[in-house]
């Protein structure tokens, strides 16, 4: 299980334009939605078949904090990958710290479960990098997952349509909003969260040359969205206002 | 070389993947580099015609029997050994559901990062710069690359087609080297969603209905004007998707899908910042709400305050009356 701490969805952003970085001064930071599913996921599937959940995270020390929630909601283990980096935007330099992890700490996996994407850097792109580097089958945007032995089928969302993919264990699987309903964590699991130590894996551990952590997309410019202009509102009767609005779809809009 | 991978569904090129190339032609002649394209599957060679009929100068097979049905492992590792042996300086995808998928797979595999589901493309000093939504378009933040190919995928709807020409180019058919264990993650259906024929991302008219849609039985006056508005796509606000009133792939916004369609009418929808976040970016919006002081007229175009259940009905039959002439 991987997840990210990110400013929450009700978050307004602002852009200090001279660091070209978002401006984290009175942001609430929350374990990313789609996270959540992930994480729901994983548990009802040590529920049902047994196993052992583990949540990764690559961040800095405040990212302890959405560990506990996993840890609240259920997980057995939670470990920190630290890194200061911040937001780098480059997805291929965090799915190369994850592989690293799995491939010389935490060896044994039958599945690797993320969130469909953060909210926020909306790159959607560590899973199926992971499951690159790692040479693993990947199902991404999943919305139901049945496992049966060795083997798995996933339903993935696509245009106007699912996909119906089959793949063996172990697996990459990325979660999409529909994929289960994630519960609350109990009074009784944050007291357990709380004793639980979170182990904390450094880059330096994991032998990195440091050219291969090296950021190889630049951000150039951040901004905000263009201001809208405001339109026109009216208030006629109904029948008025209809056809007042089929015209500006006609004369404006030119879609009709 | 700008390469552009074209996908291939229901035996036909995705007009998304005809808008890649069409932007990458534009930046290629400003650029220097021509531009072209890869089909990957089996039995793929009769659509490159189309593609150099919208600007490709060359158009790349991998066939395989293996290739039939999508795979990201499968499909990734056939373009990898392309992409070493051609070496484009871009390589672009559409930011469909499988381009999405399948890109990062390759870049990966290739070393290299990639930008995704960028809205603007530019010629800085000779590399590609790209401007992307993050935050679901609460920020726009931009990019160039300093790796090779510097790889992007480009949102749909958003790139105009070049006008088509009947062009020829070059075919180049290339062996595709690949094992039945390398096809690790196999499409074993597709599954057709009722009713759902276009998709938000892909529409030029987004019809979304909120709250003040009331009851999921509502929608259907909604869907009573996809059927009459051309290219147009059903959305719905997020508590009209928690209430379970329709399906969460219509979903628009921060924790939905992120829309830039020429118009987006949303009816009954109040306008949280996570909403607006994802359509803002919208050519023309349109609003109908009761409540004068909703969010979601300070974005739109035109306006109503007024009841949607009274507006729908005579808004249909001006839209046919206009429609009919």
């Amino acid at each position: 299980m991987f997840v990210k701490r990110v400013p929450d969805t009700e978050s307004k952003i602002k852009i200090n334009h001279e660091t070209n970085s978002i401006n984290e001064e009175g942001l609430n930071f929350v374990l990313s939605p789609y996270d959540e599913y992930a994480v729901e996921e994983a548990l009802q599937i040590k529920e049902a078949k047994g196993g052992q959940v583990t949540v990764f995270s690559v961040g800095s020390e405040e990212t302890k904090t959405i560990l506990k929630k996993c840890l609240a909601m259920g997980a057995d283990e939670a470990v920190l990958i630290n890194d200061d980096e911040g937001e780098t935007f480059d997805g291929l330099r965090t799915a190369k710290i994850i592989a690293k992890v799995l491939k010389t700490k935490y060896t044994e996996f039958d599945l690797l479960l993320f969130g469909k994407q953060s909210v926020g850097a909306d790159n959607a792109i560590v899973p199926s990098m992971v499951a690159a580097i790692l040479d693993l089958p990947q199902v991404t945007v999943v919305t139901k997952l049945e496992l049966e032995g060795n083997t798995g089928s996933a339903h993935r969302e696509i245009e106007g349509a699912g996909e119906k993919v089959i793949f063996s264990l172990p697996a990459v699987i990325s979660a999409q909003k529909g994929l289960n309903e994630p519960r609350y964590e109990t009074l009784k699991g944050i007291m357990a969260a709380k004793r639980k130590e979170i182990p904390v894996v450094t880059l330096a551990e994991l032998g990195f040359q440091s050219e291969e952590l090296e950021v190889k997309i630049e951000l150039t410019k951040m901004e905000s969205p263009p201001a809208r202009e405001a339109g026109k509102i009216i208030e006629d009767e109904p029948g008025e206002a209809a056809k007042k609005l089929a015209e500006f779809l006609r004369q404006d809009v030119k879609v009709i | 070389m700008i390469l552009v991978y074209m996908e291939c569904r229901d035996g036909k090129i995705k007009k998304s993947s005809l808008e890649v190339l069409s932007e990458a032609k534009r930046r290629g002649e400003e650029m220097s580099m021509e531009a072209s394209a890869v089909l990957v599957g089996h039995g793929v060679d009769a659509l490159a015609p189309e593609a150099f009929r919208y600007g490709a100068s060359k158009v790349f097979i991998l066939d395989n029997t293996l290739l039939s049905r999508y795979s990201p492992s499968g499909h990734a590792q056939a373009l990898v050994s392309l992409t070493e042996e051609i070496k484009p300086e871009i390589f672009l995808f559409a930011a469909t559901s499988m381009g999405k998928d399948l890109s990062p797979r390759l870049a990966a595999r290739l070393g290299v990062s990639l930008a995704p589901d960028c809205i603007q493309t530019a010629n800085k000093d000779g590399k590609l710069e790209v401007k992307r939504p993050i935050f679901a378009g609460k920020a726009f933040a931009s990019f160039t690359f300093k790796t090779s190919p510097q790889m992007a995928t480009l949102r749909p709807n958003v790139f105009p087609l070049i006008e088509p020409v009947d062009s020829q180019g070059e075919t180049i058919k290339k062996e595709v080297v690949i094992r039945e264990d390398q096809v690790k993650d196999k499409v074993a259906e597709v599954v057709k969603a009722e009713g759902a024929d276009l998709d938000v991302t892909e529409a030029d008219i987004i019809v979304t209905g909120g709250r003040g849609m009331k009851g999921p039985e509502n929608f259907d006056l909604l869907r009573e004007l996809t059927a009459i508005l051309p290219h147009s796509a059903l959305g719905a606000s997020r508590s009209a998707v928690d209430a379970e009133w329709i399906d969460h792939q219509h979903q628009v916004g921060q924790t939905g899908k992120t829309v830039s369609p020429s118009l987006y009418m949303a009816f009954g929808v109040s306008g949280a910042i996570q909403h607006l976040a994802g359509m803002s970016s919208s050519k023309f919006i349109v609003a109908v709400n009761k409540d004068p002081d909703a969010p979601i007229f300070k974005v739109a175009d035109f306006g109503i305050v007024g009841d949607l259940f009274q507006v729908i009905p005579p808004l249909k039959e001006e839209l046919k009356k206009i429609l009919s002439e």
